[in-house]
């Protein structure tokens, strides 16, 4: 074989083995897409949303604590990780720059954001269900709000880095200070992709199962007390998963397609509000 | 805004606002700066100090076992025992490492063919929707890979196992890796469900890095008569060469901290085994399943100091990984 063909062949090769790759990853996530569709529908009743977790050996349905379980600790996590990501974002961008201290800070920033969530959920176990003594949603929330603060700090930071310097400076010809400059200005230019960093920080905490595992734990009984365990989706999913119960593994698979439905239009929602930033020149 | 009250609005003219009083001279002014600065400093200090915080924090946890077993004792030891209170980290160490080797030898280079595939290869209307698609595989969450790997996969799996344990064990060398009961979950599961789910982190990087090499680099390699894959191999890669090895350390991180997804397959033995296609476990999926079980004070910090070890191997592995990612960024300056 000439080296001409040699050259052509190592290349067709090398594209159909590329497309392989690309298939092979399109492929696993149909797979899963289907599965949990297909098992989540059909694992679909009414008392899902009506009734509470059923005891073990009886066959009934239920996931209401969960749900509302899970609702609670993403608002604990909200409200704690927007403002303090948000304010460190605008922090980096607006007082930062590209000072020493502020790419320390992003530097540290973006190991966390991919620091592994179960070692977060050791920290609030450490700093908040040992000295309390027990579990509670509100270490689950602060544990959920860790793992986005990353998030909202590096889209905060990169987004608000996007708006030109003439808009800035024409608010202080203004006689804007500067937090006025900031709230009124830069955030509102800033915020379709502001909005986008929170939403994928919602995303992502919204399956998460590990930290909650150290920290919210469970409850198989109604609560919305922040000072004790809570029931929560992900974590509910895991138990059920591993029971030997046909009910209850029928609940894990809907409370999967809940989740996985919630997660994809999040991250679509993300997308199309990321789509129309427009980047002020 | 478009009825007739819109036209009813505008005919009546401009209400006339109240012009805001301008408090230019009071010293509100001044102190509302001062505290949205200091909330602002506060809020990144915050942010910055949770890493070191969770460092000491988790050190602090396992101080009794540090003092029980020492470093070099907890890191040889193969006995994990709660009845006789002795803990050992080794078979959880070899497990991480194990997983997550296999999760990359895997995962790299299907992660490279995607992204070649996606900025080199495919044609432009295929580009958007795949890309869109593998990065859809980091939203799912990893409880659900746990789900779909123990109740769908591995029974899938364990129809495949025999065929590997016929062929693959047959090698010498690394046969007997392969050989054992076609369970379906294991070492070797684990290694390829970690493998899916690192793909859309090394190869959404890879995808942005390749996508900053200079267009005249490409064209004179095409216009020299390179094919693609050679532009891909000798001209892309080598110029994004530190940012792809970062890429590949990030997706490690990933792999070797995974919880939940290795937890529901990898079968949790405690007990270290020759064969992939044996049960094992990892230092997160033994941290999951244990943990709310663990009674005593010396039990729990063991398992505490199982995660410190942890987060010294991925802080370091993550370091590299953001260093190396920057590199190419900063050799890039302006025109990235």
């Amino acid at each position: 074989m000439g080296v001409v063909a040699r050259r052509r062949a190592a290349d067709v090769a090398s594209k159909i083995l590329m497309g392989i790759a690309t298939a092979v990853g399109v492929f696993f996530l149909l797979w899963i897409i289907w599965t949990t569709l297909r098992f989540g529908i059909s694992g679909m009743h009414w008392d899902l949303f009506t009734k509470d977790t059923p005891p073990p050996g009886t066959d009934e349905f239920g996931l209401r604590n969960a749900f509302v379980g899970s609702l609670i600790l993403l608002a604990v996590s909200l409200s704690i990780g927007v403002p303090i990501g948000l304010m460190a974002g605008t922090w980096l961008a607006e007082y930062g720059f590209r000072g020493r201290t502020a790419n320390a800070v992003r530097f540290i920033n973006d190991i966390m954001l991919s620091a592994p969530s179960i070692e977060i959920g050791l920290f609030a176990y450490a700093i908040m269900v040992g000295p309390m003594g027990h579990f509670s949603a509100a270490a689950g929330g602060v544990a959920l709000a860790i793992l986005m603060i990353p998030i909202i700090v590096r889209t905060t930071d990169e987004m608000l880095g996007l708006i030109g310097s003439d808009m800035r400076e024409a608010a202080i010809a203004l006689g804007a200070p500067v937090w006025v400059v900031v709230t009124k200005v830069t955030w509102k230019a800033a915020r379709a992709g502001i909005l986008t960093g929170i939403l994928i920080a919602l995303a992502r905490v919204t399956g998460e199962t590990a930290p909650l595992l150290f920290t919210a734990l469970n409850d198989q009984f109604f609560s919305t007390g922040l000072l004790r365990p809570i029931a929560n989706i992900p974590v509910v999913i895991y138990q059920f998963a591993l029971s030997p119960y046909a009910n209850w593994q029928q609940m894990a698979w809907a409370a999967a397609f809940i989740t996985v439905l919630f997660v994809l239009v999040l991250s679509l929602v993300a997308r199309s509000v990321l789509g129309k930033v427009q980047v002020p020149k | 805004m478009n009825g007739p009250e819109a036209v009813l609005r505008v005919s009546a003219g401009p209400v006339p606002e109240k012009p805001k009083a301008v408090r230019r001279s009071s010293p509100s002014r001044l102190s509302a700066d001062f505290l949205f600065h200091k909330a602002a400093v506060f809020a990144a200090f915050l942010a910055a100090a949770t890493l070191f915080a969770t460092v000491i924090a988790i050190t602090y946890d396992s101080w009794p076992s540090i003092q029980t077993f020492g470093v070099w004792g907890f890191l040889k030891s193969s006995e994990w025992n709660p009845v006789t209170q002795t803990f050992g980290a080794f078979p959880f160490i070899v497990g991480t490492l194990i997983s997550s080797a296999i999760a990359m030898s895997l995962g790299v280079p299907v992660s490279f063919g995607i992204a070649v595939f996606i900025t080199e290869i495919a044609p432009a209307w295929i580009k958007k929707p795949v890309a869109g698609a593998i990065e859809l595989l980091a939203a799912i969450p990893s409880i659900v890979y746990g789900l779909w790997g123990l109740l769908v996969f591995a029974p899938v799996f364990a129809e495949i196992e025999p065929w590997i344990t016929r062929n693959l064990g047959a090698i010498p060398g690394i046969g007997p890796l392969f050989h054992g009961p076609p369970m379906g979950i294991g070492m070797l599961t684990a290694g390829i469900i970690l493998a899916i789910m690192v793909l859309p982190y090394i190869s959404s990087i890879m995808r942005d890095v390749f996508l900053v090499v200079p267009s005249s680099l490409r064209e004179s390699a095409y216009a020299l008569g390179s094919t693609t894959w050679e532009v891909a191999w000798h001209i892309v890669l080598p110029y994004t060469r530190s940012a792809v090895i970062g890429a590949i350390f990030l997706g490690l991180g990933r792999a070797l901290g995974e919880t939940m997804a290795v937890t529901f397959v990898i079968g949790n033995s405690n007990v270290l085994s020759s064969s992939l296609l044996m049960p094992g476990a990892t230092i997160p999926s033994v941290l999951a399943n244990e943990f709310t079980e663990a009674t005593t004070m010396l039990y729990r910090s063991s398992l505490i100091y199982l995660g410190l070890i942890l987060i010294a191997v991925t802080l370091t592995v993550q370091s590299f990984a953001v260093l190396l990612i920057r590199r190419l960024g900063r050799s890039q300056g302006a025109s990235a």
